[in-house]
């Protein structure tokens, strides 16, 4: 069976004042229907940049090499170029989620107007039928007078509740993908376990496949099937969640995960990953992480290793030249 | 000479609330009635969700709030203050031995400030240092014990990374060789590599320096590993405070169990759902009466349920303090 989704040796490189940056280098996922692929990395590793190459909403100044497939049902969605093609991808068999709602919902419009709007682009519908979709929605989220609510502004909305409103919007058009950005990391714990619990609920339910960004490897512990380790625009490790956090392979996904403070384990010393990530700029050569990694070998050190993922156990990848080395 | 280096007794603050010039006055009840003592050397945390009065109590402690009623006490070696009922001339002293390490101190500040500049101010401002000399000596002393490169300090803060940024303001922080931190959501913003770095440096700099902590923030992880006791607050209350590893393996405030149950596991396989909490905290301006948290408590008692019960600590176990109608009814 084909995936729902398969990124295939993308890159994106950004045009800026200072140079041409390589923001993601080589990077190839795939998703299944029903799915959640988590992304962690921590910030500046092209995490946002590759889902928005999904819904092509990288700007003007990005160039996407020609070798790059982005499928998506059966579609290389890198090709599209007219309306309609986009129309599909926005809004239609993909929705997207924030951090920031208000980046959602225009702050002059109504929530429900702007619901009404967005499933009139993309169903074949009438306004009523728009209304009602758009208020169960509402309600299925667990957001109370869901009828209220659908003639508010997203300002007069708390926090947690705008979230919810985002979700119901983003879920509106029944996407077979739904991309999210950080979409808890705004939240207080409290209402970020109802997030999850929510998001989870309702992938259950409708069977989406699901992107989900975020630097803390608690919620993707949570919530993700499948995970991928992003450092300086590469994929360094990717595979079942529970190879990856258990038994972690590559040195960049050990060091996040032994500077992360654990609950569960008071006695662990908290060890940074020495040394700053390098600008974009001066990407290193080689390994991206050999100028952090805590025992390169000769090769690595001097840049003249390749990358590339290869398979060390069923459906866990990580980057050979680590596999080489270490 | 006293054991606790800060005493805060009955502490509250209310900030008047007008929505428009002709609705009525009303008042937030940002922090009520607070008790907590804050031993010499100890690494104080205070944790809550947004709103819950973190920032006013801090500030309050620091006498950068107006305090409604209680007092607060700072303990020096050789004298007290009495924050609420303080002179000039004292408050500028106080205000050289307890300090605020800011999230980001640069919206405040003027973008032409070299990181140098950023460090000396305070020295130039509580006019502590006599020349120039002096003040670049101790800029340079406490910029290297806060691990920064002493090339930069002639370089702009943009132009250095988060973690880097946050070393500039515990350097500021400390250039006054204040005795008591408050450190507000220090780390908040920062990757956890640099978060984990911060936080070793703070660990340290108390070592070296004998500080005393008050360190507030949202994140329960981080407060379990560098904090020697916890107090938790709700909606301007403190509802439970314990040493730090009592509080996370024993929580007995319902508030507390729900808020440690919701931090995600890092273990795929352990899938507990979070003690789901109903709908969003209350407006301080209208909050429950009785216990504040009964509106979204998960098993409150008859009495809780009516408001009927009154809110204060109580020591169930030694140094384990937990509101008085959660220990009593549940
Ligand atoms: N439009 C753009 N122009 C130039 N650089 C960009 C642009 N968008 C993102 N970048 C750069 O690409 C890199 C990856 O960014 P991003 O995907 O946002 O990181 P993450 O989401 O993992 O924090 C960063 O170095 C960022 O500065
Ligand atoms: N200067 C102020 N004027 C009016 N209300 C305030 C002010 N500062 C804080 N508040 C209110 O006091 C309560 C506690 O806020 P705060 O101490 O900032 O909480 P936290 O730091 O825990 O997020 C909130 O309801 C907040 O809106
Ligand atoms: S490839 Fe070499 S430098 Fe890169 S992470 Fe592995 S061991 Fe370190
Ligand atoms: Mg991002
Ligand atoms: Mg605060």
């Amino acid at each position: 069976m084909s995936h729902l989704l398969e990124v295939k040796n993308l890159d994106v490189k950004f045009d800026t004042d200072e140079g041409r940056i390589t923001a993601v280098e080589n990077i190839s996922l795939s998703l299944d229907q029903g799915k959640v692929l988590g992304i962690v990395g921590e910030s500046g590793s092209g995490k946002s940049v590759t889902a928005k190459a999904i819904m092509q909403l990288n700007p003007g100044n990005t160039n996407y090499n020609n070798d790059a497939e982005i499928i998506l049902d059966d579609e290389n969605v890198l090709r599209f170029t007219s309306k309609d093609d986009l129309k599909k991808i926005r809004g239609g068999k993909v929705s997207m989620i924030f951090q920031e709602p208000m980046a959602s919902f225009a702050p002059a419009i109504k929530i429900g107007s702007q619901m009404v709007e967005q499933l009139l682009i993309h169903k074949d519908i009438n306004k009523n039928e728009a209304k009602e979709i758009s208020i169960n929605m509402l309600q299925r989220v667990g957001i109370a007078d869901a009828e209220k609510r659908f003639n508010q502004y997203a300002f007069e909305l708390s926090g947690g509740m705008r979230q919810r409103a985002m979700i119901a919007m983003a879920l509106s058009t029944m996407p077979k993908l739904l991309l999210a950005d950080e979409p808890t990391t705004a939240l207080d714990v409290t209402i970020q376990a109802q997030v999850i619990n929510l998001i989870k609920d309702i992938i259950q339910e409708y069977q989406m496949g699901v992107i989900f960004i975020t630097h803390d490897l608690g919620v993707i512990a949570q919530i993700a099937d499948d995970v991928a380790v992003m450092y300086l625009g590469s994929v360094v490790e990717k595979g079942p969640v529970n190879k990856i956090l258990k038994n972690p392979k590559h040195p960049y996904t050990k060091g996040l995960l032994e500077a992360l403070p654990d609950v569960n384990n008071l006695d662990a010393p908290l060890r940074p990953i020495p040394g700053n990530i390098p600008s974009p700029l001066d990407r290193p050569s080689g390994c991206v992480f050999r100028t952090r990694c805590p025992n390169p070998c000769d090769n690595c050190r001097n840049g003249k290793t390749e990358m590339g993922l290869i398979e060390v156990e069923p459906g866990h990848w990580v980057d050979q030249c680590c596999i080489n080395c270490g | 000479m006293s054991e606790n280096l800060i005493s805060v007794n009955n502490v509250s603050v209310n900030f008047d609330y007008q929505e428009n010039f002709i609705s009525k006055k009303q008042k937030i009840h940002a922090v009520n009635n607070i008790n907590i003592k804050i031993k010499k050397g100890s690494f104080f945390g205070l944790v809550g969700e947004s709103g819950s009065g973190k920032t006013t109590l801090g500030r309050a402690i620091l006498g950068a709030n107006k305090i409604s009623s209680g007092n607060v006490i700072f303990h020096d070696d050789e004298r007290d203050y009495d924050l609420t009922n303080i002179n000039k001339q004292d408050l500028k002293e106080y205000r050289k031995k307890a300090q605020l390490i800011f999230q980001d101190p640069y919206a405040a500040l003027s973008p032409r400030m070299t990181v140098r500049d950023i460090i000396a101010e305070p020295l130039e401002v509580m006019r502590i240092t006599n020349s120039r000399q002096e003040t670049d000596d101790r800029v340079r002393d406490i910029a290297s014990k806060c691990r920064l490169n002493l090339e930069h300090l002639r370089r702009f803060p943009h132009a250095f990374s988060g973690g880097q940024r946050q070393r500039i303001s515990i350097a500021r922080a400390l250039v006054s060789n204040p005795k008591f931190i408050v450190a507000d959501e220090s780390v908040a913003a920062l990757d956890v590599s640099i978060q984990a770095d911060i936080l070793n440096l703070l660990k340290q700099l108390q070592n070296e320096l004998n500080l005393t902590y008050l360190f507030i923030s949202h994140d329960l992880s981080v407060v379990a590993h560098v904090c020697d006791i916890v107090a938790v607050m709700y909606l301007g209350h403190i509802v439970e405070m314990a040493p730090s590893r009592k509080l996370f393996k024993n929580p007995k405030h319902s508030y507390t169990k729900a808020l440690l149950s919701s931090i995600p596991s890092i273990d795929p396989e352990n899938k507990s759902r979070a003690i789901e909490l109903k709908g969003e905290i209350p407006s301080a301006l209208n909050p429950p009466s009785g216990c504040v948290f009964r509106t979204r408590c998960p098993n409150p008692c008859d009495n809780c349920r009516n408001g009927k019960t009154e809110m204060g600590l109580i020591e169930v176990e030694p140094e384990h303090w937990v509101d008085q109608c959660c220990a009593n009814c549940s």
